[in-house]
C-alpha cells in the first residue's frame, strides 16, 4: 500500500525550455494542423509572441522532466502496474516557444479502491514561466493495480 | 465567431474526427510527449506488461479533445480540459471527439461556458470522459 504519509509531499521545483521544434513535433504528433503551432506569422496573427504550445503540451513538459515516473520510483511501484487515470489542465496564461518553465509538484491524495486492489495517487504541479507569471496547473491521477 | 449570446445549453460543438492512430504516430508522440513506455511502440513490451498488443498514450486522445476545442474557438479562450480514461485506444482506432454545452454563467467579468466532451472508437465506445471550460465574447 503506498504510505498516506506521502500526501503533501512537495518536490524540488524543475525547468523545462519550450523549444519551437519540440511546438512544431508534438502538434505533429496529435495530428494538428492548425498554423498557429507551426508558422510564427500564424501564431503572431492570432496574438502570440512564438507559437503557443498546444493544450495538453503542458503533460509533455512534466513527462520530459521525469515527474510522474520519479514518484513510482520512489514508492517502488512496477510501471507497468501503473496507468494514467486521470488528467487536467487550467490554463492562466500564454505558454510559447522561447519560454522557460518552472514546475512544482506535489502529492495531493492517496486513497484505494476495491480493498486496496487498485489504488490512486494524485499530484498537482504549478506551471510558472520566467516572467514569473503562473501560467498552468495539472492535476494527474495515476491508478497502480496491485 | 463563437458569441456567448448564441450558445444554448444542450447544443452540440463541431465534432472532430480523427484519422486511424498509426504505429508511426505512436512513434511521434512517444518522442514530443516524452513518454517513452515500451507498450506504446513495442508488441512484445505491450505483452509482457500483460496487454493484448500495443496501446495508444492516454494522452493521445486527450490531445485530440484539445484540438476538439480550439477547431472551435481561439486557444486563448480555453480555460480548462479534463479527462478520465475510461478505456484504451489502440493503433487502427478511429477516434471521434464530441462535445456539448451543459452550462453558461458569468464569473470574474468573464463570460463561461462548461462543457462535457468525449472521446469514442469507431465501436462507439467511450475511451474518455472529460469537462472543458470556454471563455467567450
Amino acid at each position: 500500500m503506498i504510505d498516506k504519509s506521502i500526501i503533501g509531499k512537495e518536490y524540488p521545483p524543475f525547468t523545462v525550455e519550450l523549444e519551437k521544434r519540440w511546438v512544431r513535433s508534438f502538434a505533429e504528433a496529435i495530428g494538428d494542423t492548425n498554423p498557429v503551432y507551426f508558422d510564427e506569422s500564424a501564431a503572431a496573427a492570432a496574438g502570440y509572441r512564438s507559437l503557443p504550445a498546444p493544450p495538453t503540451f503542458p503533460f509533455a513538459m512534466i513527462m520530459d522532466r521525469n515527474q510522474s515516473f520519479m514518484i513510482l520510483d520512489e514508492l517502488g511501484i512496477d510501471k507497468r502496474r501503473a496507468m494514467h487515470a486521470e488528467q487536467s489542465f487550467a490554463y492562466h496564461a500564454d505558454l510559447c516557444a522561447g519560454d522557460v518553465i518552472t514546475g512544482l509538484q506535489k502529492v495531493i491524495d492517496v486513497y484505494d479502491k476495491k480493498n486496496g486492489a487498485l489504488e490512486f495517487l494524485v499530484t498537482e504541479t504549478r506551471l510558472q514561466n520566467q516572467r514569473g507569471e503562473h501560467v498552468c496547473d495539472l492535476r494527474t491521477t495515476v491508478v497502480v493495480r496491485n | 465567431m463563437v458569441l456567448f449570446k448564441d450558445i444554448e445549453i444542450g447544443g452540440a460543438i463541431p465534432p472532430l474526427t480523427k484519422p486511424a492512430i498509426s504505429h508511426l504516430q505512436l512513434a511521434l508522440y512517444a518522442g514530443a510527449g516524452a513518454d517513452h513506455n515500451p507498450i506504446h511502440v513495442d508488441e512484445a513490451a505491450a505483452k509482457a506488461g500483460g496487454l493484448p498488443g500495443i496501446i495508444a498514450h492516454g494522452m493521445l486522445p486527450l490531445g485530440f479533445l484539445g484540438q476538439l476545442l480550439t477547431q472551435w474557438v481561439p486557444q486563448k479562450q480555453v480555460r480548462t480540459l479534463s479527462a478520465r480514461f475510461v478505456a484504451m485506444a489502440f493503433p487502427g482506432d478511429v477516434i471521434t471527439c464530441s462535445g456539448k454545452i451543459v452550462a453558461k454563467r458569468e464569473q470574474a467579468g468573464e463570460k463561461l461556458v462548461e462543457l462535457e466532451i468525449a472521446a469514442q472508437n469507431q465501436k462507439g465506445e467511450n475511451l474518455q470522459l472529460g469537462k472543458a471550460t470556454v471563455a467567450l465574447p
